[in-house]
């Protein structure tokens, strides 16, 4: 099992044959990801890293019955790239893309939520799913087959995360970068239920930062309805109030701070830590 | 991005929102002249700096004459004001704001902003206005009315009658306060802002609607967009450092601490900086260099940390995701040299090549101190901090 990707995930890439579509498309082709096209407007009909291009989604979906798609457009052109994977129903949408104007995003995720999509990001690593479909931009090689499921809000967090697990032994079942955005693809409620049902997730590292409310609801969630083991991490405890920290979720205004958060989980029986450095020691004790 | 009230006012105005009649000015000889301009029998003087709590700071002051606008704009003008939301250097003022006063008769608030969790804008309006919206929420919640937007409607006329009813305005009232919402729907909408708060929002004593404070923030990603609005940036109420670092696509902010943080990724970035604190230190900035980490970019990083003549040791924390950490460190190694660094760093690499990458920091002669584990760096940097 595993969750969202795997073996039979049919990947087009919008944007490929731009620069960081490009290089992360060679990437995705070298882990053994099926990636079967891309789509650049204007550029359809041509061939890129010898797969074929097509002008819009529609085209490449009949011809690659794609199921899945990766977005590396630049900020002002990812809102309308979400809509047109959404039009031509491709299931799973994964948008990299940073630096989208909130306002894009909030026109952009009510639509989303009206089609049958699931849309993962944007401002974000990407999904894997290891040694059967990387979708992203995290370095493949950290990762390895396993029983960990890991969900966040932060990059290279993540791959703290899932190189801990791997040096454990423990591996990873899917790791999925929810992204820093305020508004968002799925949240970690959605993935976390994904987690709970999945029979390869064994127990979920939930890594969150401060801003917006998401890892309180999370709390109550895991409260109520995550029978396994979760060990969760808080970066921005030290972070000083009204200041964007990188991340253009991550501000503190009026709640969202990381005390409320750690506690939130904590109550809820998650194994709180101190530093991303002991994420791979507290999993220890489950196991 | 902040805008001083002025800017947001004006803005406003443009948008067909009343506000008071009266104008900017740099000098006193000016803002008599803009008092004399608005007739009135008096006047406010207020500072134009990019944070709120003026009032109290001595920041805004009521002239009686045409003599005290130009004796009260002296005062405030060319000095820095302390407010205690500026920190303890405060922000410099180079403009004031002179307006006719208007005897008012009740002070509202009033505020446009992104509700996340319901991924839709949302009005605020209280009936106590003036005030720290935070205060009322908590000791009188049912003075308050919170109204969404949906993405598809927008904004409806029960809105206005909604918030119109926990004000207690009248039916002569209402239409001006629809007037304001629209003005602040379609300025939010237009301009990509990210907040726009007013208050407060004042009845004259005539009944009229005033928009008495106005204060807005844009979003940054989407300035590129907005050329107009971007030509609002008043670079003199930012961060000299986090102006820099937005030049250099660096994400920088200075805390109060001693070790110069470099990090890539954001949550990382945020982590490092918790674990500084957690192993007795305090970190003098948060600093995301990226995920490239190149030559040209950790050089123009250290620029920046050094700058802060707090800083007395360096701590670099780098993931090497999709980039090998051997190219990391000689970019490293290229920006140690180059700058003539004194200070101790402390380097921890992981990725991919980091035995390699490490090996290359420690027979590099410059001194530096490489480290795998993250704890442990954190620890080393706090010591080598205290001992400097």
């Amino acid at each position: 099992m595993s969750i969202l990707v795997d073996n039979d995930t049919r990947l087009i890439c919008q944007g490929i044959t731009g620069k960081q579509g490009s290089f992360h498309s060679e990437q995705a082709l070298a882990y053994g990801t099926r990636l079967l096209g891309g789509v650049t407007p204007g550029r359809g009909g041509s061939s890129h890293l010898d797969l074929p291009v097509f002008d819009t989604v529609r085209e490449a979906v009949a011809a690659t019955g794609a199921n899945a798609t990766m977005i590396y457009v630049p900020p002002f052109f990812a809102a309308d790239a979400i809509l047109e994977a959404a039009d031509a129903g491709v299931a799973l949408i994964v948008c990299i893309t940073e630096g989208i104007p909130v306002l894009h995003m909030l026109r952009a995720k009510a639509a989303v939520r009206d089609s049958g999509s699931r849309l993962i990001g944007p401002n974000c690593p990407g999904v894997i799913t290891p040694g059967q479909c990387k979708i992203g931009i995290m370095p493949g090689y950290i990762h390895q087959p396993g029983k960990i499921g890991i969900v966040s809000r932060s990059g290279t967090l993540t791959y703290e995360a899932v190189r801990q697990t791997t040096l454990e032994g423990l591996g990873q079942s899917t790791c999925v970068g929810i992204g820093g955005d305020p508004i968002r693809g799925m949240d970690f409620i959605d993935v976390l239920r994904l987690f709970q049902q999945d029979p390869q997730t064994e127990a979920i590292v939930m890594v969150g930062e401060i801003g917006g409310d998401s890892e309180e609801r999370a709390a109550e969630f895991i409260r109520s309805k995550v029978t396994k083991p979760v060990v969760g991490y808080i970066a921005g405890r030290t972070a000083p109030p009204g200041k964007r920290m990188g991340h253009a979720g991550a501000i503190i205004s009026g709640g969202g701070g990381a005390a409320d958060k750690i506690q939130a989980l904590a109550a809820a029986g998650v194994s709180v830590v101190d530093s991303p450095a002991d994420i791979g020691a507290a999993l220890r004790e489950f196991f | 991005m902040n805008i001083h009230e002025f800017q947001a006012k004006e803005l406003l105005q443009a948008y067909d929102a009343p506000t008071p009649a009266g104008g900017v000015a740099s000098s006193p000889e000016q803002a008599r002249a803009v008092a004399e301009q608005y007739p009135a029998a008096r006047w406010a003087v207020k500072a134009q700096i990019h944070a709120g709590a003026r009032g109290k700071a001595g920041g805004v002051k009521i002239a009686a004459d045409l003599q005290q606008v130009a004796e009260f704009s002296a005062q405030i003008l060319g000095r820095n004001l302390v407010t205690h939301q500026t920190g303890p250097a405060g922000l410099p003022v180079s403009q004031v704001l002179v307006e006719a006063v208007t005897p008012i008769k009740h002070e509202y608030y009033l505020s446009l902003a992104l509700d996340r969790a319901a991924e839709r804008l949302l009005f605020i309006a209280s009936a106590d206005g003036g005030m720290d919206i935070e205060e009322t929420a908590l000791h009188a919640p049912e003075r308050i009315v919170r109204l969404w937007l949906h993405p598809a409607a927008g904004l409806q006329p029960f809105h206005g009658r909604a918030i119109a009813a926990v004000l207690g305005l009248g039916k002569e009232q209402q239409a001006t306060l629809q007037r304001i919402l629209s003005a602040m729907v379609a300025l939010y909408l237009d301009k990509d802002a990210t907040q726009i708060e007013i208050n407060p929002l004042a009845q004259t004593e005539q009944g009229d609607l005033l928009v008495l404070d106005a204060k807005i923030n844009f979003d940054d990603n989407a300035l590129a967009l907005h050329p107009d609005i971007l030509a609002l940036r008043d670079a003199s109420q930012e961060d000299e450092r986090e102006t820099l670092a937005k030049q250099h696509e660096l994400s920088y902010i200075t805390l109060d601490g001693n070790i110069g943080c470099m990090v890539n990724g954001a949550g990382l970035a945020m982590a490092t900086m918790d674990i500084v604190k957690l192993q007795g230190g305090a970190p003098a900035n948060f600093l995301d260099v990226g995920g490239g980490a190149t030559k040209e970019r950790v050089t123009e990083a250290f620029k920046l940390i050094l700058s802060d003549s707090a800083v007395k040791a360096v701590l670099v924390n780098i993931f090497g995701g999709i980039v090998r950490c051997d190219i990391i460190a000689a970019g490293i190694l290229a920006a140690v040299e180059e700058m003539h660094l004194t200070l101790p760093v402390v380097v921890r690499l992981e990725g991919a090549n980091a035995a390699e990458g490490l090996e290359m920091l420690n027979n590099s002669g410059l001194g530096l101190h490489a480290a795998g584990d993250l704890n442990a760096a954190a620890a080393l940097a706090v010591s080598l901090a205290e001992a400097k």
